[in-house]
Parts: C-alpha cells; sequence; structure tokens
C-alpha cells in the first residue's frame, strides 16, 4: 500500500543511535510498506530529533499485531504511572498541609 | 548474444528554484540515437532499487536519470532521509514536479538522445509521474505502478498535496501505462475504476493492467511483495510500450 497514514507528535526525552544517546523532537507513527521487517506492511516508529543528521533515529517496524500489544502494553503503564502519579501528587499535598 | 556495455555515473542537476539536487545516470554504450527514462522514485526514497533500476533501462537501450527527490532532507542511507522526509510531513508536489522538469531538460540535453523521453514510476514516484505528465508537457509516455493517492478524499489535501492528481486527467499530455496489483489497498482496484473511468471520459491513450495474486510493489525483488510471474510479465509490457511510444 502507499497510504497516507502518519501520525507525527512533538516528543520529550531521548533515543539511542548506534552508541549514542540524543535528545528527541518528535516520534512519527505510520502504517505504510516495511523497507526491512519480512512484513508487506508495517507500522513504522520513528524517533527523531530534526535537528540533527537524518541517521539520528530509533525506528521499529512493527506488524499490525505486535503494534497493537505494545499500544495496550503503552496504555496500560500509563495508566499505572498516572495512578502513581496521582498518589505521590496526594501524598505531597498531604505533607504541605501538615508542614502549615 | 551480446551484452550492451554502459557508463554509470552521479551527476548535480538545477532542481525546483535551482537548488542544486545529484542525479544518478546510466548511459548505453555507443552513439545511439537512444530513447530516455526519467525515473521518479517511490516513497522509500532513492533507494539501491531505484539505482538498479536505473542500471536496467540503460541495458535496454534507455538513456536513463533519477534524480534524488529527497535531497534537501540531508545525506545519508535512503532509510534514514526517507524518515526524516515522513516526520516532515512529506516532499511538496510542486518541488517533485520541479526536480522531474530538471531531469526531463538533462535528458534532452544529452548527445545519443533521440529526443524522446519516457517517465517512470512506482509507489509515490507513479503518482508523482502522472502528477507530472498532467501538469507539464515535455514527455512522450508515462509509467505509473502502483501509485497510490491518485485519488485522494478532500481530507488528504494540504499545502504540500494541494491537487488530487486524478482532478489534472484531462491535462494528461502524452499515453498512459499504468499496472496495479489486485489485492492492493492503496490504490485499491476501486480507485484504478475511478481513474480508468477519468482517462476514458477525457479520451485519453492509456492502457490498464490489472494482475490477481499480487499487491503493492510486486516489482521489488528484495520484498515480501514481489511477484516473480507478474513482474516478469509487466516489465515486458513496460519495455513494449517505450519501445510504441519513445522511438524515433
Amino acid at each position: 500500500m502507499c497510504t497516507s497514514i502518519v501520525e507525527i507528535v512533538a516528543a520529550e526525552g531521548m533515543a539511542k543511535s548506534g552508541d549514542a544517546w540524543f535528545d528527541l523532537t518528535n516520534a512519527v507513527v505510520a502504517y505504510d510498506h516495511a523497507r526491512h521487517a519480512f512484513l508487506a506492511d508495517a507500522i513504522t516508529l520513528d524517533f527523531v530529533n530534526r535537528a540533527r543528521p537524518a541517521g539520528d533515529r530509533a525506528a521499529a517496524e512493527l506488524s499490525l499485531e505486535s503494534a497493537k500489544a505494545l499500544h495496550a502494553a503503552l496504555g496500560r503503564a500509563i495508566a499505572a504511572a498516572e495512578a502513581e502519579e496521582a498518589e505521590r501528587a496526594a501524598h505531597l499535598a498531604s505533607l504541605s498541609i501538615a508542614a502549615e | 548474444m551480446s551484452y550492451r556495455g554502459m557508463t554509470v555515473e552521479v551527476v548535480t542537476i538545477a532542481g525546483d528554484k535551482g537548488t542544486p539536487i545529484q542525479a544518478y545516470v546510466a548511459r548505453p554504450s555507443g552513439p545511439g540515437p537512444f530513447p530516455g527514462v526519467v525515473l521518479v522514485h517511490h516513497l522509500p526514497g532513492w533507494s539501491e532499487m531505484y539505482i538498479e533500476m536505473t542500471r536496467k533501462f540503460a541495458h535496454n537501450g534507455y538513456i536513463a536519470i533519477c534524480a534524488n527527490l529527497y535531497e534537501r532532507s540531508g545525506p545519508g542511507l535512503p532509510d534514514d532521509v526517507a524518515a526524516r522526509v515522513r516526520a516532515d510531513g512529506g516532499v511538496p508536489d510542486a518541488q517533485v514536479v520541479g526536480d522531474t522538469a530538471a531531469a526531463v531538460a538533462w535528458l534532452r540535453k544529452q548527445p545519443g538522445h533521440n529526443g524522446k523521453v519516457g517517465l517512470f514510476g512506482s509507489c509515490s514516484g507513479g503518482r508523482h509521474a502522472f502528477l507530472y505528465a498532467c501538469q507539464r508537457n515535455d514527455v512522450d509516455a508515462c509509467v505509473d505502478l502502483w501509485g497510490g493517492r491518485v485519488v485522494m478524499g478532500p481530507d488528504e489535501l494540504n499545502a504540500k498535496t494541494p491537487v488530487a492528481p486524478i482532478e489534472l486527467t484531462k491535462d494528461l499530455s502524452c499515453p498512459l501505462l499504468g499496472l496495479f496489483g489486485n489485492e492492493d489497498r492503496a490504490p485499491s482496484p476501486e480507485q484504478v475504476d475511478q481513474h480508468e473511468a477519468a482517462l476514458k471520459q477525457f479520451g485519453k491513450t492509456y492502457e490498464f493492467h490489472r494482475y490477481d495474486g499480487a499487491g503493492h510493489g510486486f516489482f521489488y525483488t528484495h520484498r515480501p511483495m514481489y511477484r516473480p510471474e507478474q513482474a516478469i510479465d509487466g516489465w515486458a509490457k513496460v519495455f513494449a510500450f517505450f519501445s510504441r511510444y519513445l522511438a524515433r
């Protein structure tokens, strides 16, 4: 397929290319024909910094099933992380009230 | 049987708005005159496969040129540069047309050229080849291999791709050959039907061939979508089409 399925989002964090880590500006998700994975089409993930050379990217080509599993895992991890963060915020708030 | 020799090199041409871009060139040995082919590369970029196909045309007696349409996204491996292009939202259609015009102009200046130029592209390059043949009138034949997004919905139009190529069909300036896999979804058989209906409506000279048992990219020998039987037949149709319209 020759799709126009591309999602581009701002990304804060770092990724590894070769032996070096670099700051991210964007994450890109696409569904199009795979370049390397032995698949006709793949969910492609790219973590990039637009100010750096094109070769500085962390990339993956995943089958649709693998991408769905990753999506679900991300959802679970993010939900758990948000619960932790909410608990921490509540704890910090209680400490603040006690200090007053 | 004897095999034809060839000379290959990378040249720099003045692309859209005069920006220097590189192009891979393959010329058959001998004085000619030879017809010319401009290859419009696909979404994976100025890739080894397109370089190989450039040589294939020279092997078959064509002066061939394939410009790097992703030059502005920097040096690097074709995959990485193509990923940068993807992260930037693609290349503007107008820029691709400008770069392709430079490749056509380069061909027309070559000694030993017979004055005829064919366009050849697959995937996004098939779409761009068709778009070019509708917007310019300096090529003599156009081959569109499974070009997706010739038919586009309003939600797909943007500053870089402002017009659906199918809307320009009335301006197609040369004969068109289209090869498509019936298992493809972009373009889908229904979209190919729409394109064919538009070509008929405007009385254009065209040949469409649709292959069962094939999807997208069935010429790509290095990918699982390769379909040898359909690809062999498809290449024969490409060369028959070019020999019909590019002979002098």
